[in-house]
């Protein structure tokens, strides 16, 4: 057997093919929390749980309805979107003028109580999820063995994240979007219904969140806690990129998720860790973020 | 001191007095431990403006080093408490000085995510026995004398540490620094423009915070016999801020009638499970939405007196 660095090539490239599967739920989380961010000046704390209600409505679907993976693509985020126009509209949208930190702790209750509720129904344990027939078995390499899944998820989440960027930094609405941003105020006297493109964009960012659940349904077991621990490793991702920059989020989801995979075959004892850790050296060196701009 | 907190002091100070006649001790002790907890951190968010979701960092520090030096070391508990202390305020120092190089919402990940390595530090170390944590911590003899075994010594000590560390907050806040604490929160430019050194101001109040939640983690400790992974868990950052929201942020007393009310509610809700969880989440939302004075920030406002 080949080895690089001491370690057999097999591990070492399993190791990496699961960083790069991680790295593609850090960098649509952190997408999603960085066009909400953009726009509501909100973390949006719900994030975890969204992901989570993802996975749960595709659960549902299959074992209630008989409906698959595919429509459960199509189907979720757009349902979990809509809850999130519902939220942002009974909720968010009366914070505004507060501090920003308010939000924070709203979306953080919010949390609680969803995943308190899912709890309440469906335990602890984790549920399986089938894996789509389409995408079952896999390839061999010659270095490696890929799951045509696992592949799936690299390539989907690629190109979701392309097509958002290119819809906000290319299109006409994403410019509208970005000035937004910049001034809310200018924009709606432009006459552009800016209260309106709040709530879709809220929306917008728990349906990304959802279909990232989606897709890590049949990758991690579908259960109440799955988002509630990923949702803080997202927020350490998004403090080291800083949320300035749409593509600055996705690089750093990426890259991230193959560090920590790496750190896996290297040095076990930190895998948990490695990601704070970066987060610690990148404030002490560029504490506005590696692609942020610091205000 | 006014008038109005001249009283409420009297009254918060006889009902720990004379509640344990009526009410289970161990209970008030813990309610007293997370008052000062709740205390520590209204210091950082209420005075300073700085909103910390990884507080329970401190407490879990804390409640470990007490653990481990009371139980492996042999300390009496005063050391104990001491070296869980330093233990946690050597975190603050660390911890303090990458978080405070943003503001805001950044703040708040930073801390969390900061938390969140100590929590995977302490699941996965030999010393805190991961799951099972460290049991049966002896609670020694306090100056080795006073028995703290004794239920009703244990609770008077609990009660000096926590008056104690209430009364030194409330001289922190009403004195220069914590004006000037107050002054950065209310418009951080200005203070720099006024020459003070803001970064410095905002350390310190986080060591400070840091330590007070040390001493409670520390305390608890003892009280309970136990550190476990409960206390360094991030549900633990979330139930002191929600603590410190439903009493009324940036009230003196707040903290402590949140604390009460939170530890009390748990302690009805213990045997429903998740609904707890429910029961918080549904708490915050509402102080959010329609009740952002907390109950005794309501209750000073109508009566037009500092609470």
């Amino acid at each position: 057997m080949t080895e690089i660095f001491g370690v057999p090539t097999q591990a070492l490239f399993g190791q990496l093919l699961i960083g790069l599967i991680n790295g593609s739920f850090y960098a649509l989380l952190s997408l999603g929390l960085a066009v909400i961010f953009g726009l509501l000046n909100i973390i949006n704390f719900t994030h975890g749980a969204q992901y989570m209600m993802g996975a749960f409505v595709a659960f549902l679907l299959t074992s209630k309805a008989g409906l698959g993976y595919w429509w459960a693509l199509a189907i979720v985020p757009p349902v979990v979107g809509f809850t999130g126009v519902i939220i942002e509209r009974l909720m968010l949208s009366k914070l505004y003028k507060l501090d920003h930190l308010y939000g924070l702790l709203l979306t953080f209750g919010l949390a609680l109580i969803i995943q308190g509720l899912f709890r309440n129904e469906y335990g602890t344990s984790g549920l399986p999820y089938p894996m789509p027939a389409e995408l079952s078995g896999g390839r061999n390499l010659g270095f490696m063995f890929l799951p045509n899944y696992r592949a799936w998820v690299i390539v989907a989440s690629i190109g979701i994240c392309i097509a958002t960027w290119f819809v906000i930094e290319r299109t006409k609405l994403g410019s509208y979007l970005r000035a937004a941003t910049e001034n809310p105020a200018l924009v709606q006297a432009f006459g552009i219904n800016v209260p309106r493109m709040i709530t879709l964009t809220y929306g917008f960012g728990v349906a990304l969140a959802a279909l990232a659940g989606v897709m890590a349904a049949p990758i991690y077991q579908v259960s109440p806690q799955m988002g509630a621990d990923l949702i803080i490793v997202v927020f350490a991702v998004v403090v080291i990129g800083g949320m300035g920059s749409i593509m600055g989020s996705i690089l750093t989801g990426f890259g991230l998720g193959v560090i920590e995979g790496l750190t896996k075959v290297f040095y076990p004892e930190a895998s948990n860790t490695v990601i704070f850790v970066i987060m610690a050296i990148v404030l002490m060196i560029k504490p506005a973020g590696l692609f942020g701009t610091q205000k | 001191m006014p008038r109005s907190q001249k009283i409420a002091l009297g009254v918060m100070a006889a009902f720990f007095l004379l509640a344990p006649l009526v009410v289970y001790p161990v209970f008030l002790m813990k309610a007293m431990c997370f008052a000062l907890f709740a205390c520590a951190f209204n210091l950082l968010i209420g005075f300073g403006g700085l909103l910390s979701f990884g507080h329970a960092m401190f407490l879990g520090t804390a409640g470990y080093g007490a653990a481990h030096a009371a139980k492996v070391w042999g300390f009496p508990p005063e050391f104990a408490i001491l070296f869980g202390t330093a233990a946690a305020a050597l975190l603050g120092l660390v911890t303090g000085l990458l978080a405070i190089r943003r503001q805001g919402i950044y703040f708040a990940m930073i801390t969390l995510a900061l938390a969140q390595m100590m929590y995977f530090f302490y699941l996965q170390a030999a010393f805190t026995h991961g799951e099972d944590g460290i049991q049966a911590v002896p609670r020694g003899m306090l100056f080795g004398f006073i028995d703290l075994a004794n239920v009703w010594a244990m609770y008077s000590t609990v009660f000096a540490i926590f008056m104690a560390g209430f009364l030194l907050i409330y001289r922190v806040i009403h004195s220069p620094f914590g004006q000037v604490l107050k002054a950065i929160r209310e418009n951080e430019q200005r203070a720099i423009s006024l020459g003070y050194d803001v970064d410095r101001y905002k350390l310190l109040a986080y060591l400070l915070s840091a330590t007070l939640a040390g001493v409670a983690g520390a305390t608890k400790t003892l009280v309970f016999q136990l550190a476990s992974l409960t206390d360094a868990h991030w549900s633990m950052s979330g139930e002191v801020v929600l603590m410190t929201l439903l009493g009324g942020l940036g009230t003196v007393f707040g903290p402590v009638a949140g604390a009460l009310i939170i530890i009390s509610l748990e302690n009805y809700l213990a045997q429903l499970g998740a609904w707890v969880t429910i029961v918080q989440g549904v708490i915050f939302v509402i102080c959010v939405l329609t009740f952002r004075r907390g109950v005794i920030g309501e209750i000073g406002n109508w009566l037009r007196k500092p609470l």
